[in-house]
């Protein structure tokens, strides 16, 4: 039990309504825009947000458990229960703070955690009651973009500074997850980025109807006040090399390169004008604003659009397609509904938007015209065998069975494998057969001592709050390092 | 933010800028390349470093005017600031001395090639360097090619400076009368193709360094994505050399002409 359960405050609220009562309240739902409203727009937020009233009402039903089992679901360890009750007290503020305590990025996780595998997955709720969990990533939400929005002028920590120059390579959740705390820990804290702008897969692979920029740059500039320096346009290994750095005074690294490597199927055709990675397609959308007129990267938009594959990168990409003015906007998965990788709410949200869902189905060749450019493509029909290793039931081909669509963009989001760049100008540290860098799990340290890693370059390819949950761990176990 | 320090029109349509780039000026190599952009609203454009002077802290890029992110580079002016420049990118030459060296290059791929060839020299080979473009004014660097070569064959369409006719004349001069051990050839995708033919039926090991379109350029879109003996590279991480006789420069150039009707309409 967390000692701040037993405070005065805690045991007031506690008792002021019966668990009984808390049980029968009904969980919020999430306003939304409507959907033909949304598909107007690249960069308008789905997701509004809870008022303080219905973000209060959720509060209420949280029990304040003894054994807060929640927390035990977070990979970041927020404190839930209590940064809860604070809302259900009405003190927004400090409930954002209590998020600050363990997560770099609040208003980033409560937008795309998965937070009904995660912390919600086991609330009391689910795991006891088999009612619809405590919103927490609703209210995460809420406190952050609470403080952002009311409190002008927030704290900054009075950090006694310990002179150790540190660093991290990439800028993406791992990263700032990690530069977060080590600027608390008194580091002289350096992010070191490739691209001219900050927050890695934030701004170039999420969507701003999912995750506008502003909310990323707020909490960056967060990060900035508090003393991180970020540097952009620096390929570390490159622009200088780990021994140039060193020789600055830089006693170790963090690399959160992250996995950006597209995988293609190598099928017929797959290098046709038209044949997209999800990556460079979301990234001339995001990133580089392919979608608005002043901007000078361009971007082929489609009228019939199929994107291969069905994580949340697909449901991102085929979602900007229907904004980019695809009439028809298709997803084509190998296995059923039922198997889906993406989370259910951006599922839902593809469906309300006109999305079309071609479950076993998976393309074998793709056709182009006289230019080069994609008109259809050739996809196998599939039906689903015994369970395999990953415990979901095996695609496979019905023989003989072949339909030909015809598309004029197709955009492929197959997985994506670690960023071969940092391994390769790194020889002390190993790296898997499939390019991840090899850590200590438990402390994330590579071979090389002075290196520690997180994120999708060690994982390849996961989820934010991983990230971030390796970049608090790596933080953690550096301090260690270098103060003993 | 990166100064401007100076500006070289090589031809109407070629110019070549000098950039305050100190990290990248001692840690680029022959065949690196870096990404520019152009104000907040720019492209992110792809360009080979033609040189550096490590004392002054500079690199040299060149530039070809052909779309609306070229042109707004052009326009600026010694003093400005480059918006965004990241490098250096790419894998290096592989610079061996291997005896006899054919370095090819085509208009602005001479650009590129100026450090290959350098590089080949200080190495120890004999340099035979073949350049080409349709007229004299668009021969750029032509004394710092005499400079690192042993011989500099030159070739025009027109014949208005060298020899007229095309490169691959002068290049299969060179391939008839001595032994040549390695080529590199840059340029034009169509130049690159006949030149990869051409030292294919001598049997020389050939290089070709390729233009692909990129938006990152560090291995994470896969815009530039090319076939070489079948398989699919990205001209970012793994290139921008391949072995020429691998590529598809079919499928290459058609690549290259994605975007033909969408730069028409911000040319307009």
């Amino acid at each position: 039990m967390l000692p701040d359960r037993s405070e005065a405050w805690r045991e007031e609220l506690r008792k002021k309504n019966k668990n009984k009562d808390r049980i029968a309240l009904e969980r919020v739902g999430m306003p939304e825009v409507d959907a033909q409203e949304r598909i107007k727009h690249q960069d308008v937020e789905v997701n509004c947000g809870l008022s303080s009233e219905d973000a209060q009402h959720e509060a209420i039903r949280c029990m304040d458990c003894a054994n807060p089992t929640c927390i035990s679901g977070c990979p970041v360890g927020i404190n839930i229960p209590k940064f809860i009750k604070e809302i259900e007290l009405g003190e927004f503020v400090k409930a954002a703070s209590t998020l600050k305590d363990k997560s770099a990025l609040p208003a980033v996780c409560g937008r795309v955690c998965p937070q009904e595998k995660q912390c919600e997955a086991q609330c009391f709720y689910t795991q006891k009651l088999k009612k619809p969990a405590v919103a927490i990533g609703y209210l995460e939400r809420f406190a952050a973009d609470y403080a952002r929005e009311n409190d002008k002028n927030p704290q900054i920590p009075n950090i006694s500074k310990n002179g150790k120059k540190i660093a991290a390579v990439g800028s993406g959740p791992a990263s700032l997850s990690f530069a977060g705390d080590m600027i608390k820990k008194g580091y002289d804290v350096t992010v070191f980025e490739a691209l001219h702008e900050i927050g890695g897969v934030l701004k170039y692979g999420i969507p701003e109807f999912r995750l506008p920029n502003d909310i990323v740059e707020f909490e960056i500039d967060n990060l900035r006040k508090m003393g991180v320096k970020f540097e952009t346009n620096f390929v570390v290994g490159r622009t200088a090399s780990f021994e140039d750095l060193k020789e600055q005074g830089y006693e170790a690294f963090f690399v959160g390169s992250g996995a950006g490597l597209p995988r293609f199927m190598g099928i017929l055709g797959e290098n046709l004008n038209g044949v997209f990675s999800a990556n460079e397609y979301l990234t001339r959308v995001n990133l580089m604003e392919a979608y608005q007129s002043e901007s000078e990267t361009p971007v082929l938009k489609g009228k019939r659009v199929a994107i291969i594959g069905g994580g949340n990168t697909a449901m991102d990409s085929v979602r900007t397609a229907r904004r980019l003015g695809a009439e028809k906007a298709m997803i084509v998965y190998r296995r059923s509904m039922d198997e889906i990788p993406a989370r259910v709410e951006e599922v839902n949200h593809a469906i309300e938007e006109g999305v079309e869902f071609k479950c076993l189905h998976n393309p074998v060749s793709y056709q182009g015209d006289e230019n080069g450019r994609i008109k259809s493509m050739k996809l196998q029909v599939m039906e689903l065998g015994e369970a395999d290793a990953s415990g979901r039931r095996r695609p496979i081909p019905v023989e003989g069975k072949f339909i030909e669509e015809p598309v004029d963009l197709v955009i492929v989001s197959v997985g994506v494998s670690p960023n071969p760049l940092i391994p390769s100008c790194l020889p002390s540290i190993r790296t898997s057969e499939w390019g991840t860098v090899l850590v200590n799990e438990d402390n994330m340290q590579s071979d090389d001592v002075d290196v520690f890693a997180g994120g999708d370059i060690v994982r390849g390819g996961a989820t934010v709050i991983l990230a971030m949950g390796d970049g608090r761990k790596a933080a953690e176990s550096m301090d260690d390092f270098l103060t003993k | 933010m990166n100064k401007i320090i100076g500006k070289e029109y090589f031809s109407e349509k070629v110019v070549a800028f000098e950039i305050e780039a100190p990290l990248i000026a001692k840690s680029r190599k022959a065949g690196n390349f870096i990404i520019l952009r152009v104000g907040d609203k720019g492209e992110r454009v792809p360009l080979t470093i033609a040189g550096a002077d490590e004392k002054r802290g500079t690199i040299r890029i060149v530039a070809q005017i052909v779309g609306a992110s070229s042109k707004k580079l052009a326009a600026l002016n010694v003093g400005d600031y480059i918006t965004d420049l990241v490098g250096p990118l790419g894998r290096p030459t592989d610079i061996h001395n291997v005896g006899t060296i054919l370095a090819c290059g085509g208009g602005v791929g001479v650009a590129p090639l100026l450090p290959i060839v350098e590089a080949f020299k200080k190495a120890g080979n004999r340099v035979v360097s073949v350049i080409a473009a349709r007229s004299e004014e668009l021969i750029i660097l032509k004394e710092e090619m005499e400079k690192w070569s042993d011989e500099l064959i030159i070739m025009t369409d027109d014949g208005s400076l060298g020899r007229k006719g095309l490169i691959t004349e002068g290049m299969k001069e060179v391939l008839e009368r001595e032994n040549v051990d390695e080529a590199i050839v840059i340029g034009p995708a169509i130049m690159m193709k006949f030149a990869a033919q051409l030292t294919k039926e001598y049997d020389v090991p050939t290089q070709a360094s390729l233009n692909a379109m990129m938006v990152d350029g560090t291995g994470m879109c896969g815009a530039c994505r090319v076939t070489v003996g079948g398989k699919t590279k990205f001209t970012c991480v793994d290139g921008p050399e391949f072995d020429a006789h691998q590529v598809d420069f079919d499928e290459m150039m058609i690549r290259l002409k994605s975007y033909v009707n969408e730069e028409k309409v911000l040319n307009d």
